[in-house]
């Protein structure tokens, strides 16, 4: 065999592991697809949506635990993603290359990474034990404390996109940076920012270890975030370790619509994010 | 660092006609040293021109004017700068304040996300200048000087960015002016723009000579030729010669000058 030959099959090999590892992947997330789809199809039914979750053995749905759920995602959004985007603001905008801004993102990468059940403990120290009991409200500040870490990566990263020239040109009028960041980076950055904040909702809406030391579970309709609160992650993991039939169908479907919620929202970033590529070009 | 401050206003009355004066000016990007010892004056109603070789630090010295470089710190002015008799490298100038009195146009278009007539009157709002109708006057009268009325008077809601690259550079110079700076500085404006807006943009700085200082810098020699009553020409950091336009480029004192004008090197 020559040289030449020999570099052929050595890239011929490469070629070989490389598509196997793929499928071997591929056939990984098609096969979780398949089996939550096709149990999930099986228990959905409008009772999903109408009814609460049930005592073993008879019928219900899961309505309290999807209240549950979008009350304490849109709470946490709404406490963690500002912060985050302040933060990631001050990142892009003001401190950029001083130490503060290097000692942030460092802590910032290790909260982005942290085990999500570690951030459940922590609520569950700070707030869980001193009020007493379980809660809506320390549910929410836990995903509030997972979406930071989100929301100030993604704001940074999409405030970075903004032209440097823009900013000087407001700048050379005499803005102040807060007039510059408000009137001129904002608005153009947007598409990005919407997009940072749909990630940090498709992160935080599947989340379960944090609000199983926070929120808990509760089995009626409640209304109140001063008491546990049920919510879909939680209601999935108790009904699937469950030895009933009907719990583990309810937990199928809920599965099932956590995973389309979270589909839908990451394929709606991707197309902000494209549309947002597309306008670096200037004219629509 | 720089050298102990001067005092702020200067007892020494610059002559009349003098809107800046520099002396000893050195600047710095890091370490690397990018103008060295430049000493010049710029006169009111009048149009200077720099030109030079890239790199010779001709939007270096423009970008000293406004402090623009203050925005990065790593970069950093040594020398007086003075306006008006004010050491503008001064601390405890604000830079806001002096950049609202000195104007700035780019070499690319920078519109901002918002309407054309948003665009315009960014920076009146900024200085809370004018409202309502007058307002709507400054900007017209801004769009008019830059011979770009015309062609957005019926789409003043539209986007700035959904302009052509020439309009776009006008809008910006009508920003610029609307403001009614005391000294304007261009840094290569007509570089990513046709023939015919160059020549727009031309006509609309002869008729901005009568109000404001200017300063352009311009890789085009026939541009600084045409507009410029003034010409200075720098290479690698240093001012080598500074004169009338019309000596400049006629019969240059400098051999560098002449080599660098008549297209032998650059």
């Amino acid at each position: 065999m020559n040289r030449r030959q020999l570099r052929k099959a050595r890239n011929g090999l490469f070629l070989a592991l490389s598509v196997a590892a793929t499928l071997v992947g591929l056939a990984c997330l098609a096969a979780i697809l398949w089996t939550l789809v096709s149990n999930g199809i099986a228990g959905m039914s409008s009772r999903v949506f109408t009814q609460m979750t049930p005592p073993p053995g008879s019928e219900g749905g899961l309505l309290n635990a999807l209240y549950g759920s979008a009350i304490m995602t849109l709470l946490g959004i709404c406490m963690g993603s500002p912060i985050g985007m302040l933060a990631g603001t001050y990142l892009s905008e003001y401190g950029r290359s001083s130490r503060l801004s290097t000692l942030i993102r460092f802590i910032n990468d290790i909260l982005l990474s942290a085990p999500s059940i570690i951030i459940g403990l922590f609520i569950y120290e700070i707030l869980v034990v001193r009020m007493g009991h379980f809660s809506a409200i320390a549910g929410a500040v836990a995903l509030a404390v997972i979406a930071i870490p989100v929301s100030l990566r993604t704001t940074e990263d999409m405030l970075n996109l903004v032209p440097a020239g823009m900013k000087d040109a407001s700048a050379a009028l005499g803005a102040y940076p807060w007039r510059t960041v408000i009137s001129v980076v904002y608005p153009a950055a947007r598409s990005g920012i919407v997009t940072g904040l749909l990630l940090a909702i498709a992160r935080i809406s599947g989340e379960t270890a944090p609000l199983l030391f926070t929120a808990l579970n509760d089995q009626f309709w409640s209304t109140k975030l001063n008491a546990p609160m049920a919510n879909l992650p939680v209601v999935i993991f108790q009904f699937s370790l469950s030895p009933y039939k009907d719990w583990q169908q309810l937990a199928w479907a809920g599965a099932l619509i956590i995973t389309v919620t979270i589909l839908v929202l990451s394929i709606s970033a991707r197309m902000l994010l494209s549309l947002l590529q597309s306008d670096r070009g200037g004219k629509p | 660092m720089r050298p102990p401050a001067a005092p702020v206003t200067d007892a020494t009355i610059a002559a009349p006609d003098v809107k800046v004066e520099i002396r000893s000016l050195n600047f710095f990007y890091g370490a690397q040293q990018a103008l060295f010892d430049i000493n010049m004056t710029l006169e009111n109603r009048s149009i200077t021109a720099f030109i030079g070789p890239s790199g010779c630090g001709k939007s270096t010295l423009l970008r000293v004017l406004n402090r623009m470089y203050a925005l990065y710190p790593q970069q950093r002015a040594e020398g007086e700068v003075r306006m008006d008799g004010t050491d503008i490298l001064a601390d405890q100038v604000d830079v806001a304040e002096l950049r609202y009195r000195v104007g700035m146009v780019f070499q690319k278009p920078t519109p901002f996300p918002m309407s054309v007539f948003e665009n315009v009157a960014f920076g009146l709002r900024l200085a809370g200048s004018a409202r309502g109708a007058r307002l709507k006057e400054r900007v017209e009268s801004a769009l008019r000087d830059a011979a770009i009325w015309d062609e957005v008077k019926d789409k003043l809601h539209v986007d700035g960015r959904s302009l052509s690259g020439g309009q776009q550079q006008r809008i910006c110079i009508a920003r610029a002016i609307a403001v009614e700076p005391e000294v304007l500085l261009l840094d290569e404006p007509t570089a990513a723009l046709d023939p015919i807006s160059t020549l727009r943009v031309e006509e609309t700085l002869q008729t901005l000579r009568e109000k404001f200082c200017i300063v352009v810098v311009t890789h085009n020699l026939q541009q600084a030729a045409r507009v410029s009553n003034v010409t200075g020409f720098m290479y690698l950091g240093q001012l080598v010669e500074m004169g009338p336009s019309s000596t400049i480029f006629t019969s240059p004192a400098n051999r560098k000058t002449d080599d660098y004008i008549t297209g032998r090197f650059g």
